[in-house]
């Protein structure tokens, strides 16, 4: 069950109308590693992991969701008075002919959210490293998607994002180590 | 202390159809070094928590990009 607060992690301002850069961000929506992609395989995994790990790939799953609605934002706000023309020129005429001013799953190709992006082992390792990949990748989009943008209140949102990649990457490889130690050997803070 | 990016330099051949990049750069941010996290590490306010993504000063590294880093001076 989930309690929703309607606000966002983090704020997003919006300098200009910039449907091109919309069209980048949106690779972190519905891409392999955006956030979409990232909560389902988290909240998905977790059923089968150990108990201790469990509680971990609940939270962050949960907050892949809190990003997904803050990228969202930024989609919306970049497009939202945005002229058909407007949109043909920042090459986003044929997501009009289907969406109109929707926002939709796809990549900044137009390459619809697909379930192939996520993975399940069933293998606690495996889909502990798989998580840490996918935090890594993620980190990387957004570095990319900072090289893009020119506009500085998008760009403070997207460092943000960025860092909170690193310290999920860094929960993630903390869990490994929770999982690969031997009970005797349990170091005690 | 390491430093969280680290550079390179790629081959160069003389017929490049584009001008060559002599230093490439690559993130390497810092908790690809932390193993467990260790207890006491230092803290950021709530407040400079809540804009900086972490409490934790040791995980804090900000990305920007060439243009950013040309306006306000920051070293690569």
């Amino acid at each position: 069950m989930w309690i929703y607060e309607k606000k966002l992690q983090y704020p997003v301002r919006v300098g200009k109308c910039n449907p091109a850069l919309a069209k980048y961000l949106i690779e972190q929506y519905g891409g392999a590693d955006g956030e979409l992609a990232a909560a389902l395989r988290y909240l998905n995994q977790r059923y089968t992991l150990p108990n201790k790990v469990i509680g971990l790939l609940t939270d962050i799953g949960t907050e892949e969701f809190a990003h997904l609605e803050i990228i969202a934002t930024m989609v919306y706000k970049l497009t939202k008075d945005a002229t058909p023309e407007q949109l043909k020129e920042a090459g986003l005429g044929d997501h009009y002919a289907n969406h109109g001013q929707g926002i939709f799953y796809h990549n900044a190709s137009g390459v619809p959210w697909t379930a192939a992006y996520i993975a399940a082992k069933g293998d606690p390792i495996a889909d502990l490293y798989e998580d840490i990949a996918a935090e890594e990748k993620a980190r990387a989009t957004y570095q990319n998607l900072i090289n893009l943008s020119d506009d500085p209140d998008i760009n403070d949102t997207l460092r943000f994002l960025r860092e909170r990649e690193i310290i999920h990457a860094q929960r993630f490889r903390e869990a490994v180590e929770l999982l690969k130690e031997d009970r005797d050997q349990k170091k005690v803070f | 202390m390491n430093t969280h990016h680290k550079t390179y330099n790629p081959y160069v051949s003389p017929f490049d159809p584009c001008p060559p990049i002599q230093v490439k750069t690559y993130s390497t941010p810092p908790h690809l070094y932390m193993g467990y996290q260790p207890p006491n590490l230092q803290q950021f306010t709530p407040s400079e928590a809540l804009r900086a993504g972490t409490i934790w000063k040791a995980f804090y590294d900000p990305y920007y990009n060439t243009l950013e880093m040309a306006k306000e001076g920051i070293q690569t």
